[in-house]
């Protein structure tokens, strides 16, 4: 326990970068739709249409790279005896920003990690989404120098750290009991997609094992997406942006030679060009990251690791991504959903209020 | 004299932010800081190392761990 932890070197975080930079476009090349090799945003809002959650026929897939990132990550944490139960650092506030953060996510059509991988196949739009993210994070920031905080969490029972990873091995069994049967939109109490992005996937068990992988080398070596970018702004830190970096050039290398790079802004796969909605649709879910601590993938391995408050915000996200496909929040290749605009603006008011009155001092 | 930081419980980047705050008070040229997670021991230990302080100690405690670092 006491012995170095390789992967939080610098060397470690840029290793992990490019790990998941190469496997992202492979899962692509494998089935995954375009772009999207990884997306967390996305494929928790899959998953919330495979449950049901909402209809939206398009978009109904158990993504298995979800439950192997949360599996893998427990792997970890247990191997290195990191598995550490705690709850209690404002739960609820932390679902709100979930589902708030997949609101906007799901308004550009990505989450961060999407964001970058769309960048490094070439779509235009994407750069739009992540000035928004970054400027985002930067109101987080803003927030955090004035003593914004969550509150503290409480070591508890380990039942509660294997909730979620309980939940996803329930799903995993789901899809073994119930798997997808060809042009059928359904079996048994799971919905699968017959077209558009939930209908490509890579095969289940690859999906599956790259999920493990990354969501092991991720625990290890705490990489984020928001933190990043965060790091940047508030203690001029690089560390967990070498990471990010480093994943958008192996990114960008794997789709060249896989023929996967098309530059441009129109006809992207899963995008739209409305640059302000992008910028904005990210900035609501940079804020909502920030505030929560974590990218939608560190929100993920931390649940993982035991952190219920992680949990409940990944539930949020999917209970978010609901909501964004029932009442016509979530964009489309053809532009926002046509409520997306208001709820953007909801949601950044809901992200100001929670801001501006957690400033409590620390007990 | 030493000063502590009590970090315990809080999530990224709370540790490191109350650690920098102490270290920028310059009141105190030995800091304990006290943390739950690993990722919070290393985020620590990383922005003192940057801040021109060294690791004297790190030691198991409870369930955390209790880092003191010296300015060199």
């Amino acid at each position: 326990m006491a012995g170095k932890n390789i992967f939080a070197s610098r060397w470690g975080i840029i290793g992990v970068g490019a790990f998941i930079g190469i496997l992202a476009p492979v899962l692509q090349k494998l089935g995954n739709p375009g772009n999207m090799g990884i997306c967390v945003a996305c494929f928790e809002r899959d998953i919330a249409g495979a449950l049901g959650l909402h209809r939206a026929d398009v978009v109904q897939y158990m993504r298995p790279e979800i439950i192997g990132f949360v599996l893998g990550s427990l792997l970890a944490a247990y191997l290195f005896k990191e598995f550490r139960p705690r709850v209690g650092s404002a739960p609820i506030v932390r679902f709100v920003l979930g589902a708030f953060a997949m609101i906007g996510a799901l308004v550009f059509l990505g989450c961060p990690w999407r964001a970058i991988l769309r960048l490094a196949g070439g779509d235009g739009n994407a750069i739009l989404g992540l000035l928004g993210l970054t400027f985002g994070i930067w109101i987080g920031t803003l927030f955090l120098k004035n003593g914004f905080n969550l509150g503290r969490t409480q070591a508890t029972h380990t039942t509660v750290g294997w909730i979620l990873p309980l939940t996803m091995i329930g799903f995993l069994v789901l899809m073994l009991i119930f798997p997808q049967v060809q042009d059928q939109g359904q079996n048994g109490v799971l919905f699968y997609s017959l077209k558009g992005p939930g209908s490509m996937h890579a095969p289940l068990l690859l999906a599956l094992i790259v999920g493990l992988g990354i969501g092991f080398l991720a625990q290890r070596s705490r990489f984020c997406t928001m933190g990043a970018i965060r790091d940047l702004v508030l203690f001029g830190q690089i560390h967990l942006l070498t990471g990010f970096l480093s994943l958008l050039v192996f990114a960008f290398l794997t789709n060249l030679i896989l023929s996967q790079f098309h530059m441009g802004f129109a006809g992207q796969p899963v995008a739209h060009t409305m640059h302000l909605w992008n910028f904005a649709g990210m900035t609501l879910a940079g804020l909502a990251f920030a505030l929560a601590g974590g990218c939608p993938g560190r929100q993920l391995f931390l649940a993982g690791e035991g952190d219920g408050d992680a949990a409940v915000f990944v539930l949020g996200m999917i209970v978010g991504a609901g909501f964004a496909h029932n009442f016509g929040l979530a964009s489309s290749p053809a532009g926002v959903g046509p409520h997306g605009i208001t709820a953007v603006v909801i949601g950044l008011l809901v992200c100001l209020f929670i801001g501006f009155t957690m400033r409590r001092k620390i007990a | 004299m030493s000063t502590t930081v009590d970090a315990r419980g809080l999530s990224c980047p709370q540790p490191v932010i109350l650690a920098l705050d102490e270290i920028k008070k310059g009141k105190d040229k030995d800091i304990i800081v006290l943390v739950d997670t690993d990722t919070s021991k290393e985020n620590v230990m990383r922005a003192a190392t940057s801040q021109g302080y060294r690791i004297n100690a790190v030691t198991p405690e409870s369930e955390g761990y209790r880092i003191q670092i010296i300015k060199s």
